[in-house]
């Protein structure tokens, strides 16, 4: 006689997304319930997938720079920082300081609004609907800088391969600073509507813990990492650019939960103003281009580089031929591997927390799906 | 047997007092609608609407066009007379709330007295707790008709609130019932003439409840708040977990009726915080007859307009609350609170007398 099947009547399977408000694009989850706690989760990916590393194969050094700069499309300029910075490690190409400066405050930047995106809507997937607008009321102004230095918003394609492709424009400085000058005290606003806010701390605190050897084994990096109270940091332990010569502290959690991480972002941000206000004062002019040929031609070898990016570390292992083309790129993308945290995070936790964790997590679905 | 003339006069004023009560309210909540946009986009430095009209003051209007001409699409599986039926009796509940709300005084029209109400009912505040506690089946029926795991979760979750949220809303009334002796709203609000005497001298505070039922009002406001499914207590459609809640299959004007419910449990809930805590009507009134008559309209419109106000205030500033913080916070701390109320409310009644 065949078994009889039956209907597990305490588990219901829930699927959340692709199309999801809180899903942040097209992640799809696929919950284990029982009521409203969550006893499991599997993340099904794939549906951003447009085969970039692929793509790479078949441009040239040169012509595979823009298409980084869609994998995290909200922090475009470290995408493009991260693979300029790993061709020219393969040519031994040196930057002169005014070039690294550069791309220093313009990372800094997309640091800047890489986290208030993140913010506004984590705050609005825990419910805050006010926070959302203020945020990207600051990042327009990062934005309006990016388009002032090289015609584009999002999808910057700011450096190229050995340098930057325009020099800086005319009273750059002076946005820059302007713009320092004029978020911190927005800052301290957005702390002050959400920080001691008891909503707040009951849906963040406790919600999503990973504990820091946890969050070791899994290769979590970032602030999530860093959240859970691991000092890790590319720009300090493994410096480049110019980062070496700056002054700025790495901030942690201890508890690694939601709330944890949220400070740690806050923190990042403030000390990202710091950065940029010191790389602003080394501007000195100067050559923007180190030496390299008109063809780029890398000798056969392999390099892996990576960046500390807004979202964690973001790695490029590029191979090369000899030839104009690259052999064969991979990226280490931070949100990918982050993601992985999820179900260790959400074990336990009711469906309202996962919304929060996918939020804590900070992914960007081009870059998880490449 | 023929009508008297007289009753055929109260007959004609009372279908004139239900329409003018209808029309006024459902214009009311779409200006509410129209406000909160406004004032929520202003609290998050947008303009809101400003294109339909002056100010954007006929967006309401090309709102309710644009849900009527949308397609109204019916999911396969759903059970569909519960799924007709949900949006009509969560319409027609939050109307029927209504009949009983005093909104002013009373004139006298060709020797009659015509008060500023549809139905005097003496159970007035029963009848609007029992039409209010229908509320919830609306919800959950819609939750459970739409064959879909979504928004059963969100009728899960909301009969879940709002049967736990009732209680504490009840309680919460219960003090100022003891202190005007009376369930009928005409007669609360009366009791709340003239202002407060304290050892014999007039303190110039009018003799509202909220003075002596400050507890009960916050009580009070809070249970509204969740009773009506706003932020922070919106659970049941939290949109960034279930997507819609319960409302996430419907479409067109089936959802409309859904969204109208809801701004008028908002103006109910208002309106009874200004009964009951806030003197109704009472305010200062002067000048010719007429005025007499218009001007405590305007104190009680003006009143739940305030309540409407921090309401959408509110939705701009605070998280939502989880499922089980939502439910501890009900059974855990506002229901000992309103319970605690009522004790100290009788013991002082019982000692001080009415």
């Amino acid at each position: 006689m065949p078994e009889a099947t039956y209907l597990d009547a305490n588990e219901l399977v829930i699927n959340m997304g692709p199309q999801h408000p809180a899903t942040h694009g097209v992640l799809r989850v696929k919950l284990r319930l029982d009521g409203e706690r969550v006893l499991g989760t599997e993340c099904i990916i794939g549906y951003l997938h447009r085969g970039v590393e692929k793509i790479a194969e078949n441009r040239t050094y040169v012509q595979f720079a823009p298409y980084v700069d869609r994998m995290d499309y909200v922090a475009a300029v470290t995408n493009g920082m991260g693979y300029c910075e790993a061709v020219e490690k393969l040519m031994g190409v040196e930057l002169p300081p005014r070039a690294q400066y550069t791309r220093m405050i313009l990372a800094e930047l997309q640091r800047i609004a890489s986290h208030l995106l993140w913010l506004g809507t984590h705050a609005l997937d825990i419910g805050a609907m006010t926070p959302v607008f203020y945020t990207f009321r600051e990042r327009e102004e990062i934005l309006k800088i990016f388009e002032n230095y090289c015609g584009a918003r999002l999808t910057t394609h700011a450096f190229r391969i050995g340098g930057l492709q325009y020099d800086l424009y005319d009273g750059f400085e002076k946005d820059a600073t302007k713009f320092c000058d004029y978020l911190l005290p927005k800052i301290d606003e957005y702390e002050e509507l959400l920080s001691t806010n008891r909503i707040w701390m009951n849906r963040t605190k406790k919600v999503g813990v990973l504990s820091g050897k946890d969050a070791i084994a899994l290769g979590v990096t970032g602030p999530v990492l860093r959240g859970s109270g691991v000092k890790w940091d590319i720009r300090k332990v493994q410096p480049y650019e110019a980062y070496d010569k700056v002054e700025f502290e790495i901030p942690t959690g201890q508890n690694g939960d939601t709330y944890d991480r949220y400070i740690v972002r806050i923190q990042e941000m403030r000390q990202s103003v710091r950065i940029i206000r010191q790389s602003v004062e080394r501007l000195a002019p100067g050559p923007i281009f180190g030496k390299v040929g008109k063809v780029i031609k890398p000798p056969a070898a392999e390099v892996y580089h990576s960046i500390e990016a807004p979202k964690g570390e973001l790695g490029y292992f590029v191979v090369s031929d000899g030839s104009t083309h690259p052999y064969r790129v991979r990226v280490r993308p931070p949100s990918f591997v982050n993601l992985e945290a999820l179900d260790i995070m959400s074990r336990g936790h009711l469906v309202a927390d996962i919304v929060a964790i996918i939020g804590t997590l900070d992914i960007v679905l081009g870059e998880v799906d490449r | 047997m023929a009508l008297s003339s007289d009753t055929l006069f109260l007959l004609g004023v009372a279908v004139v007092k239900v329409v003018v009560v209808l029309l006024v309210l459902l214009t009311a909540i779409a200006y509410i609608v129209w406000l909160e946009r406004k004032l929520v986009a202003h609290i998050q430095s947008r303009w809101g609407p400003y294109r339909v009209g002056p100010y954007g003051l006929m967006q309401p209007m090309a709102d309710g066009l644009k849900f009527l001409f949308k397609e109204d699409i019916v999911p396969l599986e759903v059970d569909r007379f519960v799924y007709w039926l949900a949006p009509f009796l969560s319409f027609t509940l939050a109307m029927l709330t209504f009949a009983v709300i005093p909104f002013g005084g009373s004139f006298k029209l060709f020797g009659h007295e015509i008060y500023l109400q549809i139905a005097d009912l003496n159970v007035g505040l029963l009848y609007i707790f029992a039409v209010t506690s229908l509320g919830v089946y609306s919800i959950a029926l819609a939750g459970w008709s739409s064959n879909s795991k979504y928004p059963l979760f969100g009728g899960l979750r909301s009969s879940a609130q709002m049967i736990s949220y009732e209680l504490s809303l009840g309680l919460a009334v219960v003090g100022t019932l003891m202190i005007s002796g009376s369930l009928s709203l005409r007669d609360i609000v009366n009791s709340q003439t003239g202002t407060w005497h304290l050892a014999g001298t007039n303190t110039f505070l009018p003799h509202w409840n909220i003075f002596v039922q400050p507890v009960g009002f916050i009580v009070y406001f809070i249970a509204a708040i969740a009773e009506t499914n706003r932020i922070p207590f919106d659970l049941p459609e939290g949109e960034t977990e279930l997507v819609g809640g319960y409302h996430t299959e419907y479409s067109s004007f089936k959802f409309a009726m859904f969204f109208m419910a809801e701004y008028a449990n908002m103006v109910t809930v208002s309106c009874i915080a200004t009964l009951l805590f806030f003197g109704g009507w009472h305010g200062p009134v002067f000048g010719p007859a007429w005025l007499h008559v218009l001007l405590p309209v305007f104190w009680f419109a003006l009143k739940v307009f305030c309540f409407l106000f921090f309401y959408i205030w509110t939705r701009g500033t605070l998280p939502r609350f989880r499922y089980d913080q939502l439910m501890a916070f009900g059974w855990k701390f506002l229901l000992p609170v309103a319970l605690l109320n009522i004790l100290a409310t009788s013991f002082v009644v019982a000692w001080i007398g009415t």
